[in-house]
């Protein structure tokens, strides 16, 4: 792996909520390379959006970074300020959401909003802010670019929508972008374009790239690494090929069961018995441990990550299933 | 149009909805001096051929906005139709006295796809279920907790539950709840629209094989509307694409997934994630779907279609046989013989 734009370690971000503390993102860690697409994967209320949002500073109370090192080239995101954490924001690293209309303002024209997030981070003049936001959108897809500079987002459709969104995530060049669910809105054919469209621009740009999803097949095609979450913590982590080809929690290799198309037609699915445990004051031990059919005495204990098959894999738990080779 | 085929459970012939935006005063107002405002029409479904036989799953796929919902609608009975007739095994549902359409209605149900929005909050399980089989005389209002109790059993929810609100229960529990409404008046033929579609992987298998094994317990048949291929793939014995309103293909779930043959399907197939590991590329169609407000002439697809010629662009291929079962609707077929 290239040189890391950036490392997480330990990460911890709890929310401190009346009914008791929840523990949204519990011990992360993980790193990005150069040009690397990292995808994080997980079900809903695995914490996988609370690291993207955590990475960004945009934890609001009851919520709190507790713990943990978030360093992007060398700067140590939780030691700056307000000021220059929000100089980093939109500048360095940058965040696309699920729902673009979220993104953008309605009552503001697509120039005005691009021209603003230039003029933000950079002391350039309107015309070749302009320019530069002309380019990008050039660069994102987005056909005769001049008359969509003066339009309002309600003009695009969501797929155009998103696309201006990423527009803006890129204005600045930023080290790392974090996408989360970019597409998971948007039509099957659609979703395939922008994803074509994201994986030119993180060969072509060498911009590191993590990808938040629940969507494996979307992983799978597009990610370099893999982190799969669960109840706010990393169980496995790996190589695309090590993860899905090869799963060592039995987490990763239920939820790969649990996908239809890896599964014969008209039989019964291999299902993943029970429900993702709620986070308020989850129990210590493995998280999983009640879903799951390897589970002992042992597991009462929290396990911690421990290599397990291929050469980068890494998995939390006391039986993996694959062991190293 | 096709024969009408007596085997089959419901039927759909040549139906279509369209959806008007008629003119409002001061539009009417406009036009007597002369502007020229003309209604705005949505061809939701456009004379559209379905046949869904006893037993059988018929999955239903398509993006947004190409009419697979108002489709379902239609078959189910909760829209009216613009054109067309529906026929409930053989016979035209169209000319029955209410309390006969009342009575034939109950065999159709729908399962719809928020688990959020589509239960009452205010009202508590033992209601949602117990409501229409009570109130269609099915049951007496004392057998009721008995029956909803049964009901849910059925669906894999823990009868116990029955007097808790819709807010008290998981996503995954929402879906059985939806379910087990749908249920509880003995339906034989079940439309799921999207039903699977909020949930997560792991609980989304749970439901699919609930869904199978309520198909051989209670021997029901199922339109199940979807945009994701991999789950139409599993549960289908037939799948019906389509694309802005009209049908483009239709066949057996095996032969459809493994020689697609209209450029629509191709595409969409194209996208459909499988996990394997490896890095592929992705290769996308251009454009996006047309306004149905104004759709393009002749085939649907010619704007984005990469093999589209002269003749697509002026009128609309047919449905053809081009395989025992397998019907498709493009010209490149007929230079092909």
């Amino acid at each position: 792996m290239s040189e890391a734009v950036l490392t997480v370690e330990g990460l911890r971000t709890h929310f401190f909520t009346k009914a008791g503390v929840v523990k949204a993102v519990d011990d992360v860690s993980f790193s990005v390379g150069r040009g690397e697409v990292l995808g994080l994967v997980g079900e809903s209320g695995s914490g996988k959006s609370m690291t993207g949002y955590s990475l960004m500073g945009l934890i609001d109370p009851p919520g709190r970074i507790v713990e943990g090192r978030i360093v992007l080239d060398g700067v140590d995101l939780r030691a700056l300020t307000a000021e220059g954490m929000r100089n980093m924001r939109g500048n360095r690293i940058a965040m696309i959401f699920q729902d673009p209309m979220m993104t953008l303002n309605p009552v503001l024209r697509i120039d005005v909003q691009m021209i603003e997030a230039i003029l933000a981070h950079d002391d350039v003049s309107h015309a070749s802010a302009r320019a530069r936001a002309r380019e990008t959108l050039v660069k994102v897809g987005i056909p005769s670019p001049d008359e969509r500079l003066e339009a309002y987002p309600h003009q695009f459709s969501g797929g155009m929508r998103q696309r201006v969104a990423i527009a803006i995530a890129l204005l600045n060049d930023p080290d790392l972008i974090i996408a989360d669910e970019p597409t998971t809105a948007l039509d099957v054919t659609i979703q395939g374009q922008i994803l074509y469209e994201m994986q030119k621009l993180a060969r072509e740009t060498g911009t590191a790239l993590i990808w938040i999803t629940h969507d494996l097949s979307v992983i799978a095609g597009l990610a370099d690494r893999v982190s799969v979450m669960y109840a706010g913590r990393i169980v496995e982590q790996g190589t695309c090929d090590e993860v899905l080809g090869r799963p060592a929690h039995p987490y990763t290799q239920g939820l790969l069961d649990s996908v239809p198309s890896n599964n014969e037609r008209g039989q019964r699915l291999r299902q993943i018995p029970g429900m993702t445990p709620s986070l308020l004051d989850l129990p210590p031990g493995c998280p999983f441990r009640e879903r799951c059919a390897y589970a002992n005495g042992e597991c009462t204990e929290s396990p911690a990550m421990r290599p397990a098959g291929g050469p980068g894999q890494t998995v939390r738990c006391f039986h993996p299933l694959v062991s190293l080779y | 149009m096709e024969p009408s085929d007596p085997d089959a459970l419901v039927e759909l012939r040549g139906v279509s909805k369209r959806f008007v935006k008629t003119l409002d005063v001061a539009a009417r107002i406009g036009n007597a001096f002369g502007a020229g405002l003309k209604e705005e029409v949505v061809h939701a479904v456009d004379n559209v051929d379905l046949a869904v036989a006893p037993g059988e799953v018929v999955g239903l796929v398509g993006e947004s906005g190409c009419g697979k919902s108002t489709l379902g609608r239609l078959a189910v009975g909760l829209l009216p139709l613009s054109s067309g007739e529906r026929l409930w095994r053989g016979a035209s549902l169209a000319h029955l006295p209410p309390a006969g359409a009342r009575k034939q209605q109950l065999k159709m149900q729908m399962i719809f796809q928020d688990p959020y929005a589509s239960l009452n909050p205010r009202m508590r399980v033992i209601d949602i279920v117990g409501e229409a089989p009570v109130a269609h005389g099915m049951i007496g209002p004392k057998q009721r907790t008995e029956y909803v109790g049964l009901v849910l059993n059925r669906v894999g929810l823990d009868p116990t539950l029955m007097r808790r609100y819709p807010h008290q229960f998981s996503g995954g529990q929402r879906a059985r709840i939806g379910i087990a409404r749908a249920l509880a008046v003995k339906p034989e033929f079940v439309v799921c629209d999207e039903s699977v579609a909020a949930l997560d992987v792991s609980i989304q298998a749970q439901v699919l094989n609930l869904f199978i094994e309520l198909r051989t317990a209670l021997n029901l048949t199922y339109l199940f509307i979807s945009h994701d291929l991999g789950v139409v793939r599993f549960i289908s014995d037939r799948v019906v694409v389509m694309y802005l309103g009209r049908v483009v293909e239709s066949g057996p779930s095996a032969e459809l997934f493994a020689y697609p043959n209209h450029p629509y399907t191709i595409a969409l197939l194209a996208e459909v994630g499988k996990v394997q590991p490896g890095k592929r590329t992705f290769v996308p169609i251009k454009g996006e779907i047309p306004s149905p407000l104004d759709p393009p002439r002749g085939c649907h697809f010619h704007p984005r279609c990469p093999f589209a010629m002269d003749r697509c662009r002026e009128s609309a291929p047919p449905l053809r046989d081009i395989a025992p079962g397998h019907r498709s609707a493009c010209f490149l077929n007929d230079t092909h013989e």
